[in-house]
């Protein structure tokens, strides 16, 4: 497949979703955010970073780059679209997910290796998982905290679009644990946790993988 | 005599002692610089000079000592102090650059911004020669967490240094946090930055041939951080919180593009440009001088055309602002409209401020008003200065106390002391710390920070890289030669337990006021035993800060120079780790048998926490040091560790459980302890780690060993669930709990 990486003023997971990507045979191209135009891709990543210093809000001002309308349009053709961490935090702020991100419980930033349970695996982003697995896939972020209403929530939860959930520790008081979400059409995920960080044994874990080779074998 | 004529539109300024306070100039420095210049300064002059003579920025009183440290090997391409990191050649065409530097007084003010500041002028100092900043570090240094001022600078600079570090994408990956009662008030805050380049794509912070212009890229200048330069170089004191101004306000956002547009322009366009550097303290006056001086060129400024973020700045003013996250490039005059196309890719804005000339002058201009003029040799040559240097009594009749005075440590009370040291700050797991820093971003890191040393991979070659900081400033202030030297060893020791030859150090040396004895003999002490150290392990000292003034109302702080060590592990894939692994594996003991002299207690934690006694002996063996550290080396290029833990704070017996802690499986140390019970538990002798192999691998390990002429003796092996060594024995969890909990009881309250 050949994916768009997304690179925003602060933006900095994006060489390491380039190379998690590619290290699976994959082709991987960085795109500046004044780029107009998506046509020309299978897939595209909102990596994480801190775009535009988390001015005003995580993800407020990114919004409103030349990109994002191609963004919207390249969903709407059901192609996948994956935003981790800074990339999930766009993805609300632009509406194509909803909640919020809020300051991590804590009031702390929190970067550590984290377990998530895999809550279905009939989604074009869970494919590759067995039922009921744990993967463990770290994080980084200090506005993590997943908010939305208890309406919204409860729509996401009986639509099955919660598909990440933390086990164990809650890293930053998520509501009801929800790590990873998608749209109501299923190709747009958005986590916290960051795969692309789990995607070669030489740094300890490849659980990143899971994820990646399920975008590749569902859109690929 | 040479007289130089005054700048054409400034008078001299006035001068009494409030504002040569205020420059921390002395009356004898003003009166040389009047004699050197044949008339008096200007105002601007006057300020320029303030700052360039400054401890921080002239290296006044340890610049005269620099000259003892080794600098030169066939890796090192550049030289001490004249680029801002110092770069290795680590093979196959890349370079590392790195640097370690100090944000003390900064932070002691105000510790977010003053952290975070700190953080962002040392990764300057690395892409300012082209390359990519990789990888931060961080030596802490607090007074007693259980007193709440301290609580208050400790949480906040760790929030700074994550705040602006998390933020530019850069992992921090190591670094140290200990607590001491003479750090009260006075906190030490060194960040350390390691980067990676091509060979052929360094620059050097020079303004190039007559002709070049000048150009300004990054923050508008404000009024913020004036006299940054001069406040780090005088004592704290109460008025100190209202010097406030002159700490600066970290952008990371910006920063972060600025780092992405100056490594993107070095690495496709170097040749556009004659050099790069970052404006650090000092501003605009320090970079633009130091980069006429390296070019043996002069320079002109013209105020004017510097963009503000302030209204009615004065020429001075503009000239001192440290305001953060500007840089200066040297730009060939063909090619100025290039680089600023460059830069507002990334909406940044670069402005021609000036040239560079060919008399030698730095000359500042405030639209037609010339208001400076004076040589640039005369401002980059401060008077260097060797006041008499002389032991403190007390130090020296403390590291004369011999602990076998102390009674042995009875066998039923060792679980209690081994629990005790490892609830100690200094022992205690410092995750706390670590989980606020973002540490794997750049997906580089192989060892993540809670172990002897990070170890970071370089995509596409073989070598990895591995870092860590130490700097003991109980036992430097026993033995200030001794301990400088123990800095060195321990940090050798703790790269080459990850299997890695260390190649080279970098220094912060934060002392107390130079001008007094006993202070200047710890320095000029500190240095020897560093370079003497960097010597043995063959580790030029290849950059480094001093930071001097370190005192509090309370008084002075500990002597603590801090190592930054660079070593290369020659493929990757062999890395060793700390943690025990699997039940039945031998663990050894190298360096030294398990018997220990009392004197191994000297300067020792479990003295200090158990004792309150800060005292006794501090002895170093450099030839052993470096024997261990090949032994490590070689042994780990065998694959022959399945761990390597260094002896430090703590002891063998801290070491070993950190061992078992980090693998989550226990040890028995089964061999018989003879002598001192104490001294063989938690004395810190040096040159000694803890390794564990598997069962049919002793004898190799054994050869080895004897073969660099090393002790290496069997201990014991890896267990189940329990600690157990001689007569003490506590279930892992326990000791684990003792070791994890005691960071976050003390800062979360």
């Amino acid at each position: 497949m050949r994916f768009a990486v997304l690179v925003f003023p602060g933006t900095w997971s994006d060489w390491d979703c380039v190379y998690a990507l590619e290290d699976l045979g994959q082709t991987a191209e960085r795109v500046w955010h004044r780029e107009t135009s998506l046509d020309d891709y299978d897939g595209v990543i909102l990596p994480g970073g801190f775009s535009y210093g988390d001015h005003l809000r995580c993800g407020a001002i990114a919004r409103f780059s030349p990109v994002m309308s191609a963004l919207d349009r390249f969903a709407a053709t059901g192609r996948p679209v994956f935003g981790s961490c800074n990339g999930f935090q766009i993805l609300c702020e632009a509406g194509l997910l909803p909640g919020i991100l809020q300051r991590n419980a804590s009031m702390q930033f929190r970067c550590q290796p984290q377990a998530l349970s895999v809550e279905r695996i009939d989604s074009g982003f869970t494919g590759a998982c067995e039922s009921g697995q744990i993967v463990q896939l770290p994080v980084s972020h200090g506005e993590g905290q997943y908010f939305a209403s208890p309406q919204v929530l409860d729509e996401l939860e009986d639509a099955g679009r919660v598909l990440f959930r933390y086990h164990g520790e809650n890293p930053n008081g998520s509501l009801r644990d929800i790590a990873g979400i998608v749209n109501p059409t299923g190709n747009v995920l958005g986590m916290m946790p960051h795969p692309e960080r789990a995607s070669d044994a030489l740094l300890g874990g490849t659980d990143g993988n899971y994820i990646w080779r399920s975008i590749i074998e569902h859109w690929g | 005599m040479t007289s130089y004529p005054p700048p054409g539109d400034a008078r001299p300024a006035q001068v009494d002692d409030d504002v040569l306070a205020q420059i921390a100039l002395s009356r004898d420095e003003y009166e040389r610089a009047c004699d050197m210049l044949g008339r008096a300064p200007s105002d601007v002059e006057l300020g320029m000079l303030g700052a360039l003579w400054s401890e921080h920025c002239g290296y006044k009183h340890s610049r005269p000592l620099f000259h003892h440290f080794p600098t030169e090997d066939e890796r090192i391409l550049t030289n001490l102090g004249e680029e801002n990191a110092g770069a290795i050649d680590i093979g196959d065409g890349w370079v590392a650059v790195m640097k370690i530097e100090s944000h003390n007084h900064p932070s002691a003010i105000e510790p977010y911004e003053g952290a975070a500041t700190g953080v962002g002028g040392i990764v300057r100092d690395i892409f300012a020669m082209g390359a990519q900043p990789i990888a931060l570090l961080d030596s802490l240094r607090f007074g007693p967490l259980d007193d709440r001022r301290n609580r208050r600078l400790c949480s906040g600079v760790v929030a700074g240094i994550g705040g602006y570090g998390n933020c530019l994408g850069i992992p921090t990956v190591g670094g140290e946090l200990v607590v001491g009662e003479s750090y009260s008030g006075n906190p030490l805050v060194n960040a350390m930055c390691l980067g990676i380049a091509p060979r052929g794509s360094l620059i050097s912070a020079t303004a190039g041939p007559p002709g070049t212009q000048l150009m300004i890229v990054g923050a508008d200048t404000g009024r913020d951080g004036l006299h940054g330069a001069t406040f780090a170089s005088v004592e704290l004191d109460e008025a100190s919180a209202e010097r406030r101004p002159a700490v600066q306000v970290g952008n990371p956002f910006l920063e972060k593009s600025l780092m992405d547009a100056c490594v993107g322009l070095v690495r496709k366009h170097r040749d556009w440009l004659e050099g790069l550097q970052d404006c650090g303290a000092a501003g605009i006056t320090s970079s633009t001088v130091e980069m006429a001086e390296r070019a043996g060129a002069g320079i002109r400024i013209q105020t004017q055309q510097v963009p503000r973020r302030e209204s009615g700045m004065t020429p001075y003013e503009v000239m001192l602002s440290e305001s953060q996250e500007r840089m200066i490039a040297a730009v060939k005059p063909a090619h100025v409209g290039d680089v600023q196309d460059w830069f507002e890719h990334w909406d940044l804005h670069a402005e021609v401020i000036g040239d560079v000339t060919d008399d030698g002058l730095a000359k500042v201009y405030d639209g037609e008003r010339e208001v400076a003029a004076a040589p640039v040799s005369l401002l980059t040559g401060p008077p260097a200065y060797e006041p008499d240097a002389k032991r403190d009594p007390d130090a020296a009749s403390r590291a004369g106390w011999d602990p076998g005075t102390l009674a042995d440590l009875e066998p039923m009370q060792a679980n209690d002391a081994l629990l005790r040291l490892l609830a100690s700050p200094n022992v205690a797991s410092k995750r706390w710390v670590y989980r606020q820093y973002d540490h794997m971003v750049g997906t580089n890191t192989v060892i993540t920070p809670g172990s002897d040393a990070a170890v970071l991979r370089i995509r596409g070659l073989q070598q990895g890289l591995a870092l860590c900081t130490d700097g003991p400033g109980r036992a430097v202030e026993l033995d200030p030669y001794s301990g400088a030297a123990r800095a060195v060893a321990e940090a050798a020791r703790n790269v080459a337990c990850t299997g890695a030859r260390p190649v080279a150090v970098t220094d912060c040396l934060n002392f107390a006021n130079p001008e007094r004895a006993p202070i200047y003999y710890q320095l000029r002490e500190s240095i020897r035993g560093m370079a003497d150290a960097s010597r043995a392990f063959r580790t030029p000292v290849v950059s480094g800060n001093a930071s001097l003034y370190n005192e509090s109302e309370d008084g002075p702080v500990t002597p603590t120079p801090v190592v930054g060590m660079l070593g290369i592990i020659s493929d990757v894939t062999n890395v060793v780790r700390m943690a025990f692994q699997d039940e039945s594996d031998e663990i050894w003991l190298l360096g030294a048998g398990l018997e220990q002299e009392a004197s191994t207690l000297g300067g020792s934690e479990y003295l200090s926490l158990l004792y309150g006694k800060e005292a006794g002996p501090v002895a170093i063996d450099l030839d052993a040091e470096a024997a261990l550290v090949d032994v490590l080396v070689e042994a780990a290029e065998a694959g022959l560790l399945k761990s390597a833990h260094d002896c430090s704070d703590g002891g063998l017996a801290v070491a070993v459980c950190e061992s078992a802690i980090a693998g989550g499986i226990g040890a028995s140390i089964d061999a018989e302890i003879p002598g001192r019970l104490d001294a063989a538990l938690f004395g810190e002798a040096g040159g000694r780690a803890v390794v564990s192999i598997a069962p049919d691998q002793g004898e190799q390990l054994a050869a080895l060993a004897v073969q660099h002429g090393v002790r290496a003796a069997r201990i014991g092996r890896v267990t189940a669930a329990r600690l157990e060594l001689g007569p003490m024995s506590v279930p892992l969890t326990e000791a684990s709990e003792a070791w994890t909990s005691a960071l976050p009881r003390l800062l979360d309250s």
